[in-house]
C-alpha cells in the first residue's frame, strides 16, 4: 500500500508505467525500486531459495544483503530492491540460483 | 592512469564531511558513491537530530544532504562519482577497481578515505527468512523514500534508538505497532523518544524476545516469549500476536569488506559494532595512506560520522602538504566536538568501546 498522506513527507512519484510480474500486468512508478512497486501491489514473496525452495522478500532494501533476487527481463540475480522500474519490464519470481540467458 | 590525490569511498555523513574538509584546505578530491544520489542513509531519516548547531542538530536528517551538497558544488577540486561501485582493491598496484554501468575502470589514489557505513544485523530465530521480515532501517528506506508502507500491523524487535524512531515513524504513515520486544531488561534507546511511543500506547516489552515467525508464504503471526535474569526464555510466558510485519533492528555491522581486502588490521569490538579497523586519532588506518570515518569505523550517529570524516578529510589534506595553521585549529576544533559527543551517560558504551580498541592501536 502507498502512503497518500504524511506528517513531514511529500512523494515526488515518476510517471505510471505498467510492468508484469510472471505474466501477470500490474502498475508502478517509473523509477522507484522495482520490490517497492511490487510491494505496493501487494508482493513480498520475491524468489524461492536454492536448497530449501523457501519463500524470501527483501531484508536491508539498500543493495547489502542479496535476499531479493529476482528475474529482470531473463537476467537473474537481480537486486529489486535498488533496479529501478522501467515501463515494459518483465519481472518473475526466481528460483534457485538463476540461469543466465536462459531466455535467449 | 590518472593519480588522483584523495578518494573518498561513500557519499553519506562521512564521506560528504570529508571530501568538504579536505577541498576546503585545496585538497583535489574523488567522491565515490554507488547510488545516484548523495547522503547515504540520511535521505530516510525524518527525525531532528541532537547535539550542537556544528553538527546540524534541529535539523531532520533528509536535509542535511543538500546542506552538505551546498559546499560541494562550487568546488572545482571535488569530483563525484555517482552510481559508481568500488568492486575491490588490488594492493600490488594500489588500485581500486570500479564499476560504472557495467563498466570497469581502474582508479588510483595517493590516499583513500572509506566511508562505506554499515548493513543491518539479522537476529536467530525459527522462520526468520520469511517474507515479511525486514530490517527496521529497510522499513525506513520503504516508508520514508519511496512512500510505501510494509504492512498493516508490526512487531518491532530491539528498542535501540532506530527501534524507537523507526514505531514512531510506522504510526506517522498509519501502520499499527503491536509491541516492541527488547531482551535486556531496560530501554535501549533514549527516553524521549521512548516516552513519546509510550504516551501514544505502543507497549515496550523488556526481557522479551521471539521465538519464532509463522506463515505460510509470509509472515501471519509471532511468538514471543519473556526472559529471565540470564536471558533465558520463561516457559509458560509465550505469547502470540497477530501480526504481519516483523522488523528487525538489533544493530548495525560495519561494511568492512574493503579494509579487510586492503590488509588493515582490524579488531572484533562488539561495543562498536563488530570487526572494526585500528586506527590512531587521525582516523588513519594500520595501512599507510588509508583512513576511515562513520559506521564502517565505529557503529555510531550521523553526528559523530560527519566529525570523524572532517578528522579524516582534514589529516589526508595534511599528509599531501595542505597543513596550515588553520587546519589544525579546525582539526582540534572537530576532535573536541567528537569527544563531546561521546561524552555524557549516552556515549558510555562507545568510550568503553574505544578505550579497548585504541588500547592496542
Amino acid at each position: 500500500m502507498r502512503i497518500q498522506e504524511h506528517p513531514i513527507l511529500s512523494f515526488p512519484r515518476g510517471r505510471k508505467v505498467k510492468f508484469t510480474f510472471n505474466g501477470q500486468e500490474l502498475e508502478g512508478y517509473e523509477g522507484e525500486p522495482i520490490a517497492a512497486a511490487l510491494h505496493a501491489a501487494g508482493v513480498r514473496v520475491l524468489r524461492y531459495s536454492p536448497n530449501l525452495h523457501r519463500p524470501r522478500g527483501f531484508y536491508c532494501a539498500i543493495g547489502n544483503c542479496s535476499s531479493c533476487l529476482m528475474t529482470v527481463d531473463g537476467e537473474p540475480n537481480v537486486r529489486v530492491c535498488i533496479a529501478e522500474l522501467q515501463e515494459g519490464m518483465a519481472v518473475e519470481i526466481q528460483k534457485g540460483k538463476g540461469e543466465l540467458y536462459a531466455n535467449s | 592512469m590518472q593519480t588522483h590525490e584523495i578518494a573518498v569511498i561513500g557519499a553519506g555523513p562521512a564521506g560528504l564531511s570529508a571530501a568538504i574538509a579536505a577541498a576546503e584546505f585545496g585538497a583535489r578530491v574523488t567522491l565515490i558513491e554507488r547510488n545516484n544520489k548523495i547522503g547515504g542513509q540520511l535521505i530516510k531519516q525524518t527525525h531532528a537530530f541532537f547535539g550542537s548547531e556544528k553538527q546540524y542538530a534541529s535539523h531532520r536528517g533528509i536535509d542535511i544532504p543538500p546542506l552538505l551538497y551546498q559546499k560541494l558544488e562550487d568546488k572545482s577540486n571535488v569530483q563525484i562519482l555517482l552510481e559508481t561501485k568500488v568492486q575491490g582493491f588490488y594492493p600490488d598496484d594500489g588500485v581500486l577497481g570500479l564499476e560504472n554501468k557495467e563498466a570497469f575502470f581502474p582508479l588510483q589514489a595517493e590516499r583513500i578515505i572509506v566511508a562505506t557505513g554499515a548493513s543491518e544485523k539479522t537476529l536467530a530465530f525459527v522462520n526468520n527468512d520469511l517474507p515479511g521480515i525486514y530490517g527496521a532501517g529497510a522499513v525506513q528506506t520503504l516508508m520514508n523514500v519511496h512512500g510505501v508502507i510494509p504492512g498493516k500491523r508490526v512487531l518491532m524487535i530491539g528498542s535501540g534508538n532506530i527501534g524507537l524512531i523507526v514505531s514512531y515513524q510506522l504510526l506517522q504513515a498509519g501502520v499499527q505497532v503491536a509491541s516492541i520486544i527488547e531482551a535486556a531488561p531496560c530501554i535501549g534507546g533514549y527516553l524521549v523518544h521512548a516516552a513519546k511511543l509510550r504516551r501514544m500506547g505502543i507497549p515496550i516489552r523488556t526481557s522479551h524476545t521471539i521465538l519464532s515467525a509463522q506463515g505460510a508464504k509470509e509472515v501471519e503471526r509471532a511468538t514471543i516469549c519473556g526472559l529471565d535474569e540470564s536471558w533465558k526464555p520463561v516457559p509458560g510466558t509465550e505469547q502470540e500476536m497477530d501480526v504481519d510485519t516483523i522488523c528487525i533492528s538489533v544493530g548495525l555491522s560495519p561494511l568492512a569488506e574493503i579494509l579487510w581486502q586492503m590488509g588493515c588490521e582490524m579488531k572484533y569490538v562488539p561495543a562498536l559494532g563488530g570487526h572494526v579497523p585500528v586506527r590512531d586519532k587521525q582516523m588513519q588506518t594500520s595501512v599507510a595512506g588509508v583512513y576511515v570515518a562513520g559506521d564502517v569505523a565505529s557503529v555510531e550517529e550521523a553526528s559523530s560520522a560527519m566529525m570523524e570524516g572532517r578528522i579524516a578529510g582534514l589529516a589526508a589534506a595534511e599528509s599531501l602538504g595542505y597543513g596550515s595553521e588553520q587546519l589544525n585549529v579546525e582539526k582540534k576544533d572537530a576532535l573536541e566536538q567528537l569527544h563531546s559527543l561521546r561524552s555524557g551517560p549516552v556515549g558510555e558504551k562507545i568510550r568503553s568501546g574505544m578505550h579497548n580498541l585504541m588500547q592496542e592501536a
